[in-house]
């Protein structure tokens, strides 16, 4: 293995830092700002639906068109995967634990019997 | 009563330690073996995308909060702008603000007696995230107000270890495993969040948000591969957010 491989290539760091500022920033002025601020205030309300229609974005992005690895499977693998994932996490009472298993095992079976649509 | 006698500092030490201990077997239960799960699946994104161990180590240390690290990575991954990365971590993290000034109160707690230095403050609230922030809201008040940073601290710092430990091992399993197995630990990144939605639907307004954005986030990709994230989040989660006010306006609720 490469030490390349294992640092990953030189432009990740400059986002990395941006992306620790601004993290660091949410945490960092809830400390500083504190009892002046509303939690509950409109503001932090729209930040709240913000927040997830952006991960949900992106979560829908990653099954439906992923960019990445995932890519190479086909559209049918992932979403059965979902399924099964979802199908046992209610089962099991919604256990996260269980239906992560059932999605990474069934990504992996159906990614070996349906071969890469491309 | 206030003044520090032997004692009454050796019953806190003493109260210090169960706290401490008592946090670490709990973050080793269910929370840790969650998140460890989970961030094996950051840590084969990690290989697989080619961001690298040493910055996957580095993201989850500095970031600490999945949703903006897998944020970072997808965008890193398709070449956006560092507006455009810099901008999707702060919206997706900002929600993070509002976590910190809740949970303050209770960690500042009430020991007259010795008062939690601000630095102390500003460490801490670098562990608050989703899963530390909603079982110490839960746990803190059942625990005296001078071992609850005690508490904190040991329970935040198990969970950060959890993780780190979850990034090595992703990327190390990632590359040992056979395809299609590897493929499904990069799966486990929106399989895991699919079913935090699932659990947490009980504010109208977040549904609709969830709803949109699931809806959005893939068409806008289509249209505009770097920017389509944040315009999903902005617009799908204001739309969201009207919708929910103008419904409680009309409905009284």
């Amino acid at each position: 293995m490469s030490g390349d491989h294992l640092m990953g290539s030189g432009d990740v760091w400059l986002p990395l830092l941006v992306a620790a500022a601004v993290t660091y920033a949410a945490r960092g002025l809830g400390v500083a700002l504190g009892g002046r601020l509303d939690p509950n205030g409109a503001v932090f309300r729209w930040v709240g639906c913000v927040a997830y229609a952006l991960l949900a974005g992106l979560v829908a992005r990653m099954i439906v068109f992923p960019v990445g690895p995932l890519a190479a499977t086909g559209l049918p693998v992932r979403a059965g995967a979902t399924a099964a994932a979802l199908l046992v996490f209610w089962i099991t009472g919604r256990s996260v634990l269980w239906g992560a298993v059932a999605g990474v095992a069934g990504l992996s079976l159906l990614a070996r019997l349906i071969p890469p649509v491309l | 009563m206030t003044t520090a006698e032997p004692s009454g500092n050796a019953r806190t030490a003493c109260l210090r330690g169960a706290a401490v201990r008592a946090a670490i077997r709990e973050a080793l239960g269910m929370p840790g073996v969650v998140l460890f799960a989970s961030y094996l699946g950051f840590g084969s994104l990690a290989r697989e995308t080619g961001f690298g161990l040493g910055a996957g180590l580095v993201s989850t240390a500095t970031g600490w909060a999945l949703p903006g690290q897998m944020a970072l990575v997808e965008l890193w991954s398709i070449g956006a702008s560092l507006v455009a990365i810099g901008l999707a971590v702060a919206l997706t993290n900002t929600r993070l603000l509002p976590m910190v000034v809740t949970l303050l109160p209770l960690l500042r707690g009430s020991a007259p007696d010795r008062p939690v230095p601000r630095w102390w403050l500003y460490a801490l609230a670098h562990v608050i995230a989703v899963t530390t922030w909603a079982n110490a809201m839960r746990r803190l008040p059942e625990l005296p107000a001078q071992s609850r940073p005690a508490w904190f601290a040991a329970y935040g710092a198990t969970l950060f270890a959890v993780t780190l430990a979850g990034t090595a091992g992703g990327f190390f399993l990632a590359g040992v495993v056979p395809k299609p197995v590897t493929l499904g630990l990069v799966f486990l990144n929106p399989i895991y969040f699919l079913m935090l939605f699932a659990v947490d639907l009980k504010q109208r307004a977040r549904v609709l948000a969830l709803a949109f954005g699931l809806v959005t986030g893939p068409l806008l990709h289509l249209v505009a591969p770097t920017y389509g994230l944040l315009i999903t989040g902005v617009a799908a989660g204001t739309l969201a957010f009207v919708l929910d006010a103008l419904w409680s306006r009309r409905g009284g609720a």
